[in-house]
């Protein structure tokens, strides 16, 4: 028999408990490997819906690092634990009843005024967003903007777990970007137009016929369906 | 055209649009462009003053940082709040040693300061940089039996060290007034402070503040109050409409800043964005009789 | 009073964290007479001094640093130079550091106020 190739590893902690695991595994796979179960604090596995923050400091450096689980690989002398969730404030509102001619972030949120620029969010931040600059927007009303740097928030939380002001940053960017939606983007003609011709039932037909497809017929039709450059 | 940079501040973005438009309008009429910051945050409003707060420093050193950054020696304000924390905050940068390297070792992301950079009021640019009769020049209105009084309230002041004219005796504010050809009118209270951030917790307070001031005002033969303020505007403007509904017998004064004056007396009062004000300023100014009255 | 219970602690802290000399006050007065102010306070500016330089404890539970508006007409008032707003800030700022915040956001009534007087007083009355 020949001998297996050696599997190169690291050492890493766990809440303080000492784990060796293969090199180059992500976090999230470190920490099955080492036997934690993952039950809430997991999702898309794939760095989109930011369930999984993770909160961890390199050995000799004083930083402590911010990231997703399913996205950084493991390092020696990780010293990392899981954040599943920060208990952050979020504000119930209706969309459609909410007053939107004063400032609605600092009046939902008036907790943005505390906000001392500090830039921790902004360095916390596992997408790299610019969010302390979003926070002074929302400080000023400005929901365009915060909508638009806000953009890519994946709502981890990580920005309001570690905030010395206690501001739910990723909340105010949801709802900036609700308002946008809601109230100031601009209405795209061809959608009006579209959803014009369905209620005008010009697409009646085509639908009629697709639903009464055999289901192999449908596959066929499916694969060999035309896909936008 | 000479370009200052210039750091407005959140209120001239949202509540004190009128004051921002009006001084880009006077200042383009005196070949003068407020170039705007392209990045900056919140001054902080007020200067923390605890010996060890330095995390309440961080945000106006940085806006000096970018400001730096952006190729910047000189930094104008309008807002006296804004005015006065940028020029202190510079100041301990300057002369605290202990505290800068501090600051300078939090903020690792940043380039080190020093305080090179110097914090300038507008109404300094205007009676040192500009001079007076750079803004005579531009006067189209005359304000002709205008009375004006004029409310510096505490942060253009106040301390010494950074106040742009004398605590006991300020005459800035004034001497804008004559050059517009208006009426300086004396008035005890122009120092007075309005309550400031107290309306949050105790409007009580400050609605004693808004009837001794306006009325003082009044008293002293003002037609109207100006200030560089936007929390003294929302104190003495806003809170009038308050201060209204417990004293129906008071007799509203119009309040205005001191760069839609000079917007007045240049001939654009439309810039000035009056319909946001709580006490109408368009009849005492009697703006319908002027040229200019639609620009 | 009872200045068997003098609390250095409390002067010395105060001290620290407005960096001013409390001892250098000679009580003459001044910062209230300028103060304009003292009709809401229950002691005027100087007493909370003379508080502070005996130790008195009860100078916490005063509501004349809340008042102050941090406006600094003392400032330039005091003939010893004294940074008398900094030793108010010291006064809330020892409150504050327990986590006893003198507004409660959740139960202010918000809307509609500008940020810049959200700004200010959040940064004076919470910690």
């Amino acid at each position: 028999m020949p001998d297996k190739p050696e599997t190169e590893t690291v050492e890493i902690f766990i809440m303080g408990k000492k784990y060796e695991v293969p090199k180059g595994l992500t976090i999230m796979k470190a920490m099955e490997y080492s036997g934690y179960q993952y039950i809430r604090g997991v999702g898309c596995r794939g760095g989109f819906c930011g369930a999984c923050s993770t909160i961890y400091r390199l050995e000799g450096d004083y930083k402590l690092h911010t990231d997703l689980a399913c996205q950084t690989t493991v390092q020696d002398g990780m010293y990392l634990t899981q954040l599943p969730f920060t208990p952050a404030g979020r504000e119930q509102y209706d969309l459609e009843e909410l007053d939107i001619s004063n400032n609605p972030l600092l009046d939902l949120y008036p907790e943005l005024a505390r906000c001392v620029s500090c830039n921790t969010c902004t360095k916390t931040c596992p997408q790299d967003l610019e969010v302390m600059d979003f926070v002074n927007e929302a400080i000023k009303g400005n929901i365009e903007k915060v909508a638009e740097l806000s953009f890519d928030c994946i709502q981890c939380g990580l920005c309001a777990a570690r905030c010395p002001a206690e501001i739910p940053h990723h909340h105010v960017g949801q709802l900036a970007r609700r308002i946008y939606g809601r109230y100031q983007a601009p209405e795209s003609e061809h959608l009006e137009e579209r959803v014009e011709e369905i209620n005008n039932g010009v697409f009646d037909d085509e639908l009629e016929e697709l639903v009464n497809l055999p289901e192999e017929e449908l596959r066929i039709r499916y694969e060999n369906r035309e896909i936008e450059e | 055209m000479r370009d200052i940079t210039y750091y407005p501040g959140c209120s001239l973005k949202d509540t004190a649009k009128g004051f921002e438009a009006s001084a880009v309008k006077v200042s383009e009429e005196m070949n003068v462009n407020l170039k705007e910051l392209d990045r900056w945050n919140c001054c902080g409003t007020v200067y923390s003053l605890t010996d060890d707060n330095l995390m309440k420093q961080l945000g106006p050193i940085r806006n000096l940082i970018r400001a730096r950054d952006e190729g910047s020696d000189k930094l104008y304000t309008l807002c006296s709040m804004c005015d006065n924390t940028l020029k202190r905050a510079n100041l301990l940068v300057r002369e605290e040693e202990d505290k800068r390297d501090k600051i300078n070792s939090f903020m690792d992301q940043e380039s080190d300061y020093e305080g090179s950079l110097e914090v300038r009021h507008y109404l300094e640019f205007l009676q040192d940089d500009l001079g007076w009769g750079e803004v005579r020049d531009r006067v189209e209105e005359p304000l002709e039996d205008l009375n004006v009084a004029s409310y510096y309230g505490c942060m253009l002041t106040r301390p010494k060290d950074i106040g742009l004219d004398d605590p006991h005796n300020p005459t800035i504010l004034g001497e804008l007034v004559e050059n517009l050809g208006g009426t300086p009118v004396d008035f005890p209270y122009e120092s007075e402070c309005c309550g400031s951030y107290n309306t949050v917790d105790n409007k009580e307070m400050v609605l004693n503040k808004t009837q001794t001031i306006t009325a003082g005002a009044r008293k002293s033969g003002a037609d109207v109050l100006i200030t560089s303020c936007p929390l003294c505007h929302f104190n003495l403007d806003s809170r009038q409409s308050d201060l209204l509904e417990v004293a129906p017998n008071h007799k509203p004064l119009p309040v205005l800043y001191f760069t839609q004056l000079m917007a007045v007396a240049f001939g654009y009062p439309k810039v000035n964005k009056f319909d946001e004000h709580a006490i109408d300023p368009k009849e005492v100014l009697k703006l319908e009789n002027k040229v200019g009255s639609e620009r | 009073m009872d200045l068997t219970n003098s609390d250095r602690e409390l002067t010395a802290n105060v001290e620290e964290l407005s960096g001013e000399n409390i001892f250098s006050c000679y009580q003459c007065g001044k910062c209230s007479a300028g103060c304009p102010f003292t009709e809401e306070m229950d002691i005027l500016p100087n007493q909370v001094i003379k508080k502070v330089q005996m130790g008195d404890g009860s100078v916490l539970d005063s509501d004349t640093p809340w008042t102050c508006a941090s406006c600094l007409s003392c400032e330039v008032d005091c003939p010893k130079g004294n940074d008398v707003p900094a030793i108010m800030e010291a006064i809330r700022e020892i409150s504050l550091r327990k986590n006893l915040d003198r507004v409660d956001i959740n139960k202010l009534e918000t809307k509609g106020l500008p940020e810049i007087a959200l700004v200010s007083n959040l940064r004076k009355k919470t910690g």
